[in-house]
Order: C-alpha cells, then structure tokens, then sequence
C-alpha cells in the first residue's frame, strides 16, 4: 500500500516538474506537423472588432485615402503581414489611395514589399494609387506636424522621389485628406496614434496589433477612439475571410488550434496533478 | 555567366543570390532556437550578429529618411526637396541637437540642458494634454453608461444592460482595489475583492492573448523553414 501511494505520488511530483525541453519538442511537433500536412480548419465567424475595420473600409467611397502605418519589424510580420496584405486587397478591391508611412526602422521595406506584391494584383500604380513614405523619427512632433503639411513633413518618399513627383500626394496635404488611419503595430505606437491624433484632430483610426497588445486596446474600442482592431493571426484571418481571399493568416490557423489545444492540455495536467497531490498530503496530515 | 581565361572558355554559375539569402536566414533561425536546449556559442554569435546588423540597418535608413532630406537637402540642395531656396531655419533645431555631445567635451558639458530642457518640456507638455484628452476624459465618458440601456429601436436590451453593469461594477471595484489610504475592510475589502476577480480575469485573457502571439511567431518560423527553405529541396 506504501509502496503504491509512493509512485503514484512520484508520478504526481514528475507531471508536475517536466523538463521544459520535452514541452518544446511537443510543442515543435504540433507546429509542424499541420504545417507539413497542410491541415486545413474553419477560422469562425468574423469577431465585432474585426467587423468594424472591414465596415469602416468598405464604407469609404472610391478615391478616398488610407494611411498605412506600418510600425513593425520582421520578428512581428508573421502575426501583422497578413493583415497589411488583406487590408491592401479591401482597399485596392474598392479603389482606395494607400499612404504608407512607418515609424519603426524595419517598417518600410516590409510596407514596400506588401504593397508592390497586392498593387501588381489589382494594377495598381506608385506614385498615382500608392506611396511609401518611409520612416522619420520622432513620432509625435511629426504627427502633430503632419495635421498641416504632410508632403512638408516627410518631403521626398521611400525610394527618394521628391513630393512633387507623386501626383497622389498631391491630393493628400493633412489629415482632412485621409479618410482612415490604419496602424499595424508591434509597439505602442496605436496608443499614440489615439491620443494625438484622434483627440486633437478627430481622426478615425483602426489598429492591426499584435496577440500581446490586443487586452490593452479593447477599452479604445468601447470607448469609440479605435473605429475596430485586428488581434493576432486570428484577426488577419478573419479579415481574410471577410475580404474572400484566404491566405497566410488561414494557412497557419490551423497550427495555432494546435498549439492551443497542447497548452490547453498540459494546463489541465499540470493543475490536476498539483491538486491532487494538495489532497492527498492534506488527507495524509 | 561566362568568361574568358587563358584562352578557354569557362562558364561561372551564377549565384542564386535568393536561395544565399535563404540559407543564411535559415541557420541563423537554428543558431537561435538552440538556445532552447541550453545557452551556447551559435546562439551568441546569432544574437551578437543580430544586434549589429539592427543597428547598422537603424544607422542607414535614420541617415538617408532623416538626416539627409530634414537637415543636410533643405541647406545645401534644397531643389532635392522642393524648395526654391535654403531653408536655414532647420539649423536652430540641428545646434540644439548637437549639444547634446557637449557632454563629452570637458568644460562645457552644462550645455546638455539645453537640448533635455526641450524635450522635457516639449514632451510633458504633448504628454500631459494626450493623457488628459486622448485617455482620461475618453476613457471617463466611456464609462458612464445607462443601467437600463436600449436598443437603437428604443426596446429594453437586456444583454445591453447586463454588459454596461458589468463594467460599471468592474470599473469601481478594481478602483477600490488600488485604493490604498484605508485598510480592506468591511464594504471595502468586499469591494477589492470582487476587483481581484475582474483584474484575475484581465490576466488571464492577457495571458491567453500572449501564449497566441508568442505561438504565432513560432509558427511563421517554422513556416518559412518548411516553405523557403526545406520544401523547395525536396520538391
């Protein structure tokens, strides 16, 4: 009896104490195994705030001007990637103008990159349809700076064009010229985007964020600053629903279900072994 | 690609600069995730690599997006930036920038307050009206909301109502929590402690939120080591 109670609590401690190493192995083989056999699952029903980005755009009238803030680096494209390129496709679809600008170094050749792949698709034009503005530093002076003279404000783009060389800009001097602001972001940036530019100027603004930064920008939905939000690889694959084209951010769904259900699973474990270990030594005093 | 030597005809194989660039990326992405298995010298030069190549990448685009058309174009080629003739105001906010490195130079290092003194009152100055007006305020409205709410139609909506108390109740209790100047007692401490559920409940959806980001940036890795790199040598 002794001995029995003994392994069962060896095996107790054990469950409770995994080598991390074996979790990485378990969590490795549950990326990859749907990757590689190209598992496919529903994404849902599209989630309110997701909705309201897709509504917003897709109210604007043919012609109107986007602003793309492309505020991420490499190590975040694989959750904010997907997003830049569904929302490309809405506004592009509808014959939207798209502004790209980007206050993180690694942004703009990341935001050239979408934007000449989704304007091939839809024939669109630099210079007349699209424009990346490149990066400047000194995010809140610029956007202040931005409310009177945007061509002023960054002067030439990313490959070096003078303003005067892009008839786009010519239609866009501040932010009476843009009918949305789109902000995909790694960093805090959305929060300064709200802040400055939808309390001082009253500028519509929608966010891309990463899965980490989503708890922190529901409140600015509710609270109308954020017109919606796209959360995660879930919130570009719901975009990527709504807009009728699946793509990277539907691949990888399903080995995100994946990874969920093993997290899942090894929670349930890990707290079922703790509390039955806790009742034992309890009955066992 | 072909050339001439001694007289023979030789054929150079053109390098597929991609599938370099690929490779590179590739073992770099495993030099890191050995860091998995314990700390080691792949990683440290992966990481050391990593630092370097960012900083010198933020060096150039901060040189040729700002330096060059914000402060070097508008004086001394201010046709590259549509300007008629030199705009030599930019120089005032360039000196003051400069001095910035008086701290290395011994004597003058009080100079430096000058430019901090800027931004300081430049940034709390900005800073102060966003919170004011960008977050307080908003946030404030956001949450005086009817008990009994209706619909647009003007008919009782019971979700409605049941959300808006829900925050309500969440908002005041999680205040009471951080409400430090009197002991969690009585009407009180049942107040914070219903505000540690509501907070709990933040956590968890925090983390929930967190486990999903982190997942999704393994999973673009192990896309890109499938499709760009291991697939196309297989197929």
């Amino acid at each position: 009896m002794e001995q029995r109670d003994a392994a069962q609590d060896g095996w107790l401690e054990r469950l409770q104490r995994i080598d991390r190493r074996y979790i990485f192995i378990l969590m490795a083989v549950a990326v990859i195994v749907p990757i590689v056999l190209g598992v496919r699952l529903p994404v849902g029903k599209p989630t309110r705030p997701v909705r309201l980005v897709y509504d917003k755009i897709d109210s604007l009238p043919a012609g109107s001007v986007v602003l793309m803030a492309y505020d991420f680096g490499p190590s975040s494209a694989p959750e904010l990637a997907p997003m830049a390129v569904a929302i490309l496709r809405h506004c592009f679809s509808r014959d939207i103008d798209v502004v790209a600008v980007s206050f993180y170094t690694a942004g703009p050749p990341l935001a050239q990159g979408v934007l000449d792949q989704v304007a091939k698709e839809f024939g669109k034009k630099y210079g007349e349809n699209y424009v990346n503005l490149g990066y400047l530093p000194g995010m809140v002076p610029l956007l202040i700076r931005m409310s009177t003279d945007i061509p002023g404000t960054y002067k030439q783009d990313y490959t070096r064009t003078r303003m005067s060389e892009l008839p786009l800009m010519s239609r866009v001097r501040s932010y009476d010229d843009i009918a949305l602001v789109v902000d995909l972001a790694s960093s805090d940036t959305p929060a300064i985007w709200i802040t400055v530019v939808n309390a001082r100027y009253q500028q519509e603004v929608a966010a891309g964020v990463t899965a980490v930064m989503a708890v922190d920008y529901y409140p600015y939905i509710q609270s109308r600053q954020l017109v919606g939000m796209l959360g995660g690889l879930k919130g570009a694959a719901e975009y990527e629903s709504l807009v009728g084209r699946p793509d990277e951010a539907t691949k990888r769904m399903p080995a995100q279900s994946f990874a969920h259900g093993l997290i899942i699973l090894l929670v349930l474990l890990g707290n079922t072994a703790y509390v039955i270990a806790r009742i034992r030594a309890r009955r066992r005093a | 690609m072909r050339s001439e030597s001694l007289g023979k005809e030789r054929i150079i194989p053109e390098i597929p600069w991609d599938r370099v660039g690929v490779w590179i990326a590739a073992l770099l992405t495993l030099c890191i995730y050995s860091f998995l298995y314990r700390d080691n010298v792949l990683y440290k030069i992966a990481e050391h690599l990593f630092v370097g190549v960012s900083l010198g990448w933020a060096l150039c685009v901060t040189y040729h997006q700002a330096i060059l058309p914000k402060m070097v174009y508008p004086v001394f080629m201010p046709a590259r930036v549509d300007l008629a003739r030199p705009d030599f105001v930019v120089a005032v906010p360039v000196l003051i920038g400069l001095l910035w490195f008086a701290r290395f130079i011994p004597g003058v290092g009080w100079l430096t307050r000058v430019p901090i003194a800027a931004v300081v009152g430049y940034g709390s100055g900005v800073g102060a009206t966003a919170a004011i007006h960008g977050n307080l305020l908003p946030q404030l409205r956001a949450t005086l909301l009817p008990v009994v709410a209706r619909s647009d139609s003007g008919a009782f909506d019971l979700w409605l109502s049941i959300g808006n108390a829900v925050l309500i109740v969440g908002v005041i209790c999680v205040l009471a929590y951080f409400y430090f100047s009197r002991e969690h007692r009585g009407v009180l401490g049942g107040m914070s402690r219903v505000g540690i559920y509501f907070l709990m409940l933040a956590f968890g959806a925090g983390f929930g939120y967190t486990v999903m980001a982190r997942i999704s940036l393994l999973i673009g890795r192990i896309d890109f080591l499938w499709l760009d790199w291991l697939r196309p040598l297989f197929y």
